[in-house]
């Protein structure tokens, strides 16, 4: 117990050192539900109701379908509670020149490649086309099991106007770290 | 049959769903975590009131946001109002936006183009 203690600190220390030249304004680490992701907008909001962003909106909006990607997606590692589902990370960063918005969950590696080929179809899209896609899968009657519509990174491509930009680290055999990065320009 | 009224709180609008003046109002933004949860009473109200195949219904459509889940769900609405169309009610549907707010008057677009039955643009200024 007595050697625990300094690490921790630490640890707070080292942390606090690495994102203190960064434009980080909030960092979260833990089980993201809709209570958190209620806390988080209306924190986002009433920072930025200061700022006089005109994109104040499209930043709601983009947190709001990053939160809840993770709160329905984000898959428990075996052997660890159910409750715990729903747990990632998220990370808002705010400059003059524009907001970034980073999620990251612990997803099955099954559907990697599920990911990749929807994201970078969506990436590959131009703004018209991005149209017509939500469209499709708006009007297709399917909502998957946990309740998404299928509909969520495209609404954050077309509301930032920018690419996803997303990575998978590998984790062990079965699990992957998952993360992307929304950017909203100023 | 009775109305169906539903209070605005900070995540899902006001849904006001008058039988008698046959007006339905959707008020407010929408960002529940279970949209088709919410929406189900909505459903089932409308379902009810198009079995009673009234002569004309008012929509009002005044969202300021609104989540990808609830995209589905309204796009279930209208689903069920067009069917409601054909069967020989008369409707208006009005899709209310702030005049500076692109997002949601694109929205409304994308619904006008999947739907046959008639969509109004109304930007408020």
């Amino acid at each position: 117990m007595e050697t625990k203690k300094p690490s921790f600190q630490e640890l707070v220390y080292n942390f606090h050192e690495t994102i203190r030249p960064l434009d980080v304004k909030l960092i979260y680490e833990g089980e993201i539900n809709h209570e958190i992701m209620k806390v988080f907008t209306s924190l986002t909001e009433n920072g930025l109701r200061s700022e006089e962003f005109p994109g104040q909106k499209k930043v709601f909006n983009v947190m709001v379908e990053c939160l809840q990607n993770i709160s329905r997606h984000a898959d428990p590692v075996d052997g660890i509670k159910q409750e715990n589902i729903g747990h990632g990370i998220f990370l808002i960063s705010n400059n003059e020149k524009e907001l970034t918005i980073v999620t990251g969950n612990i997803l099955k590696k099954d559907k990697e490649s599920f990911l990749i080929e929807k994201i970078d179809k969506i990436n590959s899209l131009g703004k018209d086309e991005l149209r017509d896609y939500y469209k499709t899968v708006l009007k297709d009657n399917s909502i998957s099991e946990k309740g998404g519509a299928g509909l969520g990174f495209i609404d954050i491509a077309r509301k930032t106007g920018n690419k996803l930009t997303y990575s998978f680290y590998p984790i062990d055999e079965n699990y992957s770290f998952f993360i992307m990065s929304a950017k909203i320009d100023k | 049959m009775q109305n169906l009224l539903i209070k605005k709180t900070s995540q899902t609008p006001e849904i006001r769903l008058d039988a008698e003046k046959g007006e339905l109002c959707f008020c407010g933004r929408s960002l529940p975590e279970d949209a088709s949860g919410f929406y189900k009473p909505v459903f089932d109200w409308i379902n009810n009131f198009t079995s009673e195949s009234p002569r004309k219904c008012f929509i009002r459509f005044e969202l300021d946001y609104f989540n990808t889940a609830s995209a589905k769900s309204i796009f279930a609405i209208l689903n069920k109002l067009e069917q409601m169309n054909h069967l020989g009610t008369n409707m208006v549907i009005e899709w209310w936006f702030d005049a500076e707010d692109e997002d949601m008057r694109d929205l409304g677009k994308e619904y006008i183009d999947l739907f046959t039955v008639n969509i109004v643009l109304k930007p408020r200024s």
